[in-house]
């Protein structure tokens, strides 16, 4: 049963030829065979999954209809707000934080009968590339386990990649969803900025924020997409016009996108490592080989596109975490002399490193007389490289590129190095920035066995064809049909 | 001798609470008086994960009270945030207007004591969301009441072009009577609807060298009172103080001083203005408002004759006194009301009596407006049309109004059944007269012996009249009749 997709699953589980209840216990066994390796869940709901699963598989045996994910074990990464156990963000700050309301994007899965196993592990409030900035455990990746997942939702990509749920939401600021996609060798879609619901999402840079699927295929990126797209009238930056309605992702999947203009920016993605730009100009040829128009792009802005959103996302960062401040709720320091200590003190105890590094840097941005050098001035290159993708995606249908620089890296290679842990969000950052669409799909391995991605990218709203585009590629190969070779408990 | 001349300076921040029913980010009820954190939710708590949504009334209102005070309204605003660590705001930033508030470059009129009117500058308007309240009364320990937290404030700024604490007052009570007018605020500075905080410094002439002492912002003014006497106290302290050490006005110098209202005196409570860094930026949580020329159209529609010239217009043209006018105009429904009942053919001075001296008091213990009495204008109309004629004496139209709302029945026949019709007719009034004549002889010599005694002898004849006919005798009729046998 582990072997099937979620799709595949779910119809079945709707045809009542297998049961939630089964595939929900099948999960739970390999969560209690190897999560104590992955330590992909910050916390799991057994009990309350295998409820929920008990009750789909009886409606359907009454013969109700069935929700779109019906019975499908799924995990939520831990900055999406739940009624039920805690929501931590991975932070000292919220470890005991139970959120009254659930996100959308949560009802959305309810409402379509998905079971919810559990919450995954992150980079604490998402920032960072490899999670190890969680500030409540290490999740390791399945494919070497002396590696990191990336990051910041690495651990719903190890919880996908090792089987210990069928489907996934991960967060994506800067790459978060397709960089432990990647290196996870799964899929990972950050979907068009306003596109899905971001209420009950814990921000990190609210205008770049985006909730996405990961997935072992594209075909479950697109049912995932099915469920979670699509305006919420409590959050404004969800768009709600004609360009946004929703649509059904897998009603066209199928169909090849004909005359295929493949736009690739060999000067920017230069620096990636040599068996990333092999596997990428192999995937190429796949898509020449299929028919497609290969054309060489540049896009000199997203030179300045690490540098603009580093101001950016931490300017709204350092406003956007201000609230957790040991008053209401949350961590709260023990006697403090006085009020403004309750919130130095708190904050000083429950945030890790890179959380205040990031605090700082976008105070300092926004702070009076460094706003116009810094903020005012990354919001321009943000314009520019709008405009930029906008200007590119006249003369295609989509742009392909790495990823990310490398697979995955060693456990504390770059932890004392922030600047080249952020290099890890290069080729993915500029999509935040812009607003748009992108997916990242395997694509192959490096000499180390390490799934390498596909990151495709295409104009606002246009997911519906970028994932027929990610699809033709799947239909071709079988990269996302590979699995970890999983060992039981190797560091003992 | 050193010649002193000197003038007062004062430019007014204002925040007035609109009467929205929901907050300004989310759907919690605006209640005052509630227990505490009983009118909250997750996003006006702001918790993890919560979004706001902006309330388009409450920016209705405001665009409304920003075209009243003839404000530029530009068709793109947009929110920003405003960053600050306060126990009483938990997202410890405040969602506010930045550079681009709803509405700027205006002005309002303002009535003077000489019975012209100055024109106010007003800087701009816009919205943001209020915060909770810091409650220091459990001992070792502070208390947050996040009720008030998001409701939604209209920020007013002034220029500094008021000159006396008289004028700073009739500022404060002309807006408050437009924003009431306007429907969008209850104003009630008691409850802090409306609180203000003036800026005040001099500019002295000495010796012909002019001098600007340091402005200094007053808080905690709770009543129009307070306002103007704080203006006044900051006026006789700065000149003291500059007679005294000379100091002026320098970068960084503005000071903040609370109002001791039991004592009328300013305390200082911060020296020197702290290098506040708000740390501005655009909220990326809401989508800026653009604002069409159709819904700009819809607001405008709203838009009505300001009080302070249908106060004007009604001495003007109905020859009220600038106090009636003023009653009428203090509330747009009063106002309206008249207007109606004026135009249902009553005569203008005697719909303002019965307005302000009956149906007011009424609608004031019922708690209503006087629309509200349950008495059409055509009605009052009636009812002025017959103290009018003489068919009902003043002083008993308040009994015929009094029983209309308690009624609803119609003044005619509500005189008749009050036995309050007045007797005008000549030949019945005059054996009455001749009947009180024949019994007070010792009057009647008074009267035609004139001099001091005849204007009180005259008044008690009449009021002997009066007395014998129940009090239902035309007063004009029987006097005309009086003057004519005392000839």
């Amino acid at each position: 049963m582990e072997q099937l997709g979620a799709k595949q699953l779910r119809d079945r589980i709707a045809a009542g030829q297998a049961s939630s209840v089964e595939a929900t216990m099948a999960v739970f066994d390999r969560i209690r065979r190897f999560e104590p390796t992955i330590g992909a869940f910050i916390s799991t709901c057994e009990e309350r999954a295998l409820q929920a699963a008990a009750d789909v598989d009886s409606r359907i045996a009454a013969g109700e209809s069935a929700g779109r994910l019906a019975g499908v074990p799924v995990a939520v990464k831990d900055n999406m707000c739940t009624t039920f156990g805690a929501t931590t963000c991975a932070s000292k700050i919220l470890e005991n934080f139970h959120a009254p309301y659930n996100a959308t994007v949560v009802d959305r899965l309810l409402g379509a009968d998905a079971v919810i196993v559990g919450k995954t592990n992150m980079d604490e409030f998402a920032m960072g590339s490899s999670t190890e900035n969680s500030g409540l455990k290490q999740t390791v990746n399945p494919w070497d386990t002396a590696r990191v997942p990336g990051g910041s939702s690495g651990g719903a990509a190890a919880a996908v990649a090792g089987g210990l749920c069928f489907a996934a939401l991960g967060s994506d600021t800067g790459g978060s969803i397709r960089q432990p996609a990647s290196f996870c060798g799964v899929v990972g879609l950050k979907p068009t900025y306003g596109r899905v619901s971001r209420f009950g999402l814990v921000a990190y840079g609210s205008s770049l924020d985006q909730i996405g699927p990961i997935t072992r295929t594209v075909t479950d990126t697109a049912l995932m997409m099915n469920v979670i797209a699509g305006h919420d009238p409590a959050d404004s930056t969800s768009a709600d016009d004609a360009a946004a309605a929703a649509c059904d992702y897998l009603e066209k999947l199928d169909e090849p996108v004909e005359k295929l203009k493949i736009a690739i920016v060999p000067e920017y993605t230069a620096g990636a490592d040599e068996s990333v730009r092999r596997a990428l100009s192999e995937a190429i040829e796949v898509y020449r080989k299929l028919g497609a128009e290969i054309t060489q792009i540049d896009m000199p802005h997203l030179d300045y596109a690490t540098a603009a959103y580093y101001v950016i996302a931490t300017a709204e960062a350092s406003s956007n975490l201000a609230r957790y401040d040991g008053v209401h709720y949350g961590h709260r320091t023990q006697e403090p002399k006085d009020y403004v200590e309750v919130y130095s003190k708190s904050r000083a105890e429950a945030f890790g490193q890179e959380v205040k590094r990031r605090i700082m840097l976008g105070t300092y941005a926004l702070s009076s007389g460094y706003y116009d050098a810094y903020y005012l001035k990354a919001l321009r290159v943000r314009n520019l490289i709008r405009g930029g993708f906008a200007g590119a995606f006249e003369k295609c249908d989509c742009i392909m590129m790495p990823v990310a620089p490398t697979t995955a890296f060693k456990i504390g290679e770059k932890t004392d190095d922030p600047l080249q842990m952020y290099l890890s969000d290069i080729y993915t950052i500029g999509a935040n920035l812009a607003g748009v669409p992108g997916i990242s799909i395997p694509c192959g391995f490096d000499t180390d066995k390490l799934p390498i991605g596909l990151q495709i990218l295409a104009p606002v709203f246009a997911e519906e064809k970028l994932l027929r585009i990610a699809r033709m590629y799947e239909r071709e190969t079988d990269w996302h049909n590979r699995r970890p070779e999983m060992r039981k408990s190797i560091r003992g | 001798m050193v010649e002193v001349d000197y003038k007062v300076i004062v430019g007014l921040e204002i925040h007035v609470q609109l009467c929205t029913k929901s907050k300004m980010f989310c759907g919690c009820a605006v209640e005052f008086g509630a227990e505490p954190n009983s009118r909250v939710c997750p996003v006006c708590l702001g918790m993890p994960g919560v979004l706001p949504v902006m309330n388009k009334q409450a920016y209705e209102y405001s665009v409304l009270t920003a075209m009243a005070l003839d404000c530029r309204i530009p068709t793109f605003t947009k929110w920003d945030r405003k960053s600050y660590y306060y126990p009483d705001l938990p997202k410890n930033y405040q969602i506010s207007q930045y550079d681009l508030p709803l509405g700027e470059n205006g002005f309002i009129e303002i009535p003077l004591e000489s019975g012209k009117t100055k024109r106010i500058g007003i800087i701009r308007a816009h919205l943001e969301e209020d915060a909770g309240k810091n409650l220091h009364t459990a001992g070792s320990f502070s208390q947050v009441d996040l009720n008030r937290t998001g409701t939604p404030l209209l920020e007013i700024v002034t220029e500094p072009d008021m000159n006396s604490g008289a004028e700073v007052r009739a500022l404060a009570v002309e807006l408050q009577r437009m924003v009431r007018f306007l429907g969008v605020s209850e104003a009630d500075m008691q409850k802090g609807h409306m609180r203000f905080e003036p800026n005040i410094n001099l500019a002295i002439t000495k010796d012909g060298v002019e001098y600007r002492t340091s402005i200094v912002e007053i808080k905690n003014l709770n009543s129009f009172r307070a306002l103007e006497r704080s203006v006044n106290y900051e006026e006789r302290r700065q000149l003291d103080d500059f007679l005294e050490t000379g100091k002026v006005m320098t970068m960084g110098s503005k000071t903040t001083r609370g109002w001791d209202d039991e004592r009328e005196v300013s305390v200082l409570q911060r020296e020197k203005e702290e290098a506040h860094d708000y740390r501005y930026f655009p909220e990326p949580d809401l989508v800026p408002v653009k604002l069409t020329p159709q819904w700009q159209a819809e607001i405008r529609a709203n838009l009505c004759e300001l009080p302070l010239k249908r106060q004007m217009r009604y001495i003007e043209q109905y020859k009220l006194s600038d106090y009636d006018a003023g009653v009428l105009t203090a509330e747009r429904s009063t106002a309206d009301f008249f207007e109606q009942v004026v135009e249902a053919g009553g005569e203008p001075k005697r719909v303002c009596n019965l307005l302000t001296q009956t149906g007011l008091k009424i609608a004031n213990e019922r708690g209503c407006g006087v629309s509200d009495l349950g008495v059409s204008a055509k009605s009052v109309g009636r009812l002025a049309a017959m103290v009018e004629a003489g068919k009902v004496g003043a002083g008993s139209s308040a009994t015929v109004f009094e029983a209309m709302a308690e009624t609803g029945k119609e003044p005619e026949r509500l005189a008749e059944e009050l036995n309050l019709i007045q007797k005008s007719d000549a030949d019945e009034l005059e054996a009455v007269v001749q009947q009180v004549l024949a019994e007070n002889p010792n009057a009647v010599q008074d009267v035609t012996a004139g001099g001091k005694k005849s204007k009180k002898a005259r008044g008690f004849l009449l009021g002997q009249v009066m007395q014998k006919t129940k009090g239902q005798a035309n007063p004009k009729v029987v006097s005309e009749i009086l003057a004519k046998k005392l000839a």
